[in-house]
């Protein structure tokens, strides 16, 4: 993909109709570029499964531990909030999957438009996100230091271990949607330069399925905080 | 489904059509709705399970439609479920060994 600008002088050169002035010249075809590139992409999220899977586990064993401090934390988080977020991100994914499609089309209107309520939708989720984090920190949960001997959710300070599990989710989720909104930019700023058309569209594919792996995590995130409680 | 996309797709790709990209949005918010729903019902034990069992119908069709597992390369989708396997391996170990000590973690004093 970076070796594109090199490339282009060739394709014009060439005048050929079917060569995309973004393949690289170890690639024998534009189908083997896209091939390799959705297999590494795909390898990648069998790599961030794994990485959520082991905070999936942390809550199974805290909740199994301590189910009564799960119950009581959990009814403390905004149903309302988490539910508009859970909207937003499958809007996301909707608009991002239009985009995949408006990019195999050929329709470069739809293609940025699509990506651009992508980004809006994914702003407005981190900035819900902030509003809930500023909520929780507001009433000290962030740190199970500041939990006393005693609180209304049970003695010792093991209801921290919700907001734990919680903050380290729900962050490294958000981590997730702010790498998305860059790669999403730099999509857009490719689509905005014509760069995509319905023989290189790759990238907006790949891009694609990483931000529905980050809709997929928030889809088990939701319930397993916030409702399940 | 329309044959018209079909007929212009990208080099052998499947190209979603836009009835079914809003209709796996709809599914997907009428399973949201669902399980806020199910959430104020007290099912015991088997709320996490009716939580996981909705969430799970749900990444199925994001991951079949959205992600184009079903009209991909084997491979793609068969990474996926071995991911999500090892993942359903470790939770399982985890919490037969959890399961096993809890009566000693309840016994001891804090």
């Amino acid at each position: 993909m970076i070796a594109g600008a090199e490339h282009s002088t060739h394709a014009v050169a060439g005048s050929s109709t079917h060569a995309s002035p973004f393949r690289a010249h170890h690639f024998e075809t534009a189908e083997q570029q896209s091939a390799a590139a959705r297999l590494g992409m795909w390898l990648f999220l069998v790599t961030e499964i794994l990485f959520f899977g082991g905070l999936f586990v942390a809550y199974a064993v805290f909740r199994t531990l301590h189910p009564d401090v799960f119950v009581n934390s959990a009814a403390l988080l905004d149903t309302t909030l988490g539910g508009i977020n859970t909207v937003v991100l499958l809007f996301s994914s909707l608009t991002m999957a239009w985009a995949v499609r408006c990019s195999q089309l050929g329709q470069q209107r739809g293609l940025v438009l699509c990506l651009s309520l992508t980004i809006a939708a994914a702003t407005l989720f981190l900035c819900v996100k902030g509003i809930e984090y500023y909520h929780k920190i507001e009433e000290g949960h962030l740190w199970v230091s500041q939990y006393g001997d005693a609180t209304d959710l049970g003695t010792f300070n093991r209801e921290g271990t919700f907001f734990s599990v919680y903050f380290a989710m729900t962050g490294l989720h958000a981590i997730h949607i702010i790498a998305g909104i860059g790669a999403i930019t730099w999509l857009l700023v490719r689509s905005l330069r014509g760069h995509f058309s319905p023989q290189y569209y790759t990238p907006v594919d790949v891009v694609g399925l990483y931000w529905h792996l980050v809709d997929l995590v928030w889809i088990f995130l939701f319930p397993l905080l916030y409702l399940v409680g | 489904m329309s044959a018209r996309p079909q007929a212009r797709q990208a080099h052998g790709h499947h190209v979603s059509s836009v009835s079914q990209l809003i209709g796996i949005f709809v599914a997907l918010l009428v399973l949201t709705g669902i399980t806020i729903a199910a959430s104020r019902f007290d099912f015991g034990e088997f709320d996490v399970w009716v939580a996981l069992g909705i969430a799970g119908v749900k990444a199925f069709l994001v991951a079949a439609y959205y992600m184009h597992l079903r009209y991909d390369h084997p491979l793609h989708p068969a990474l996926l479920v071995f991911s999500v396997l090892i993942v359903v391996l470790f939770l399982g170990v985890s919490l037969s060994d959890v399961l096993q000590l809890l009566p000693e973690v309840e016994a001891a004093p804090n």
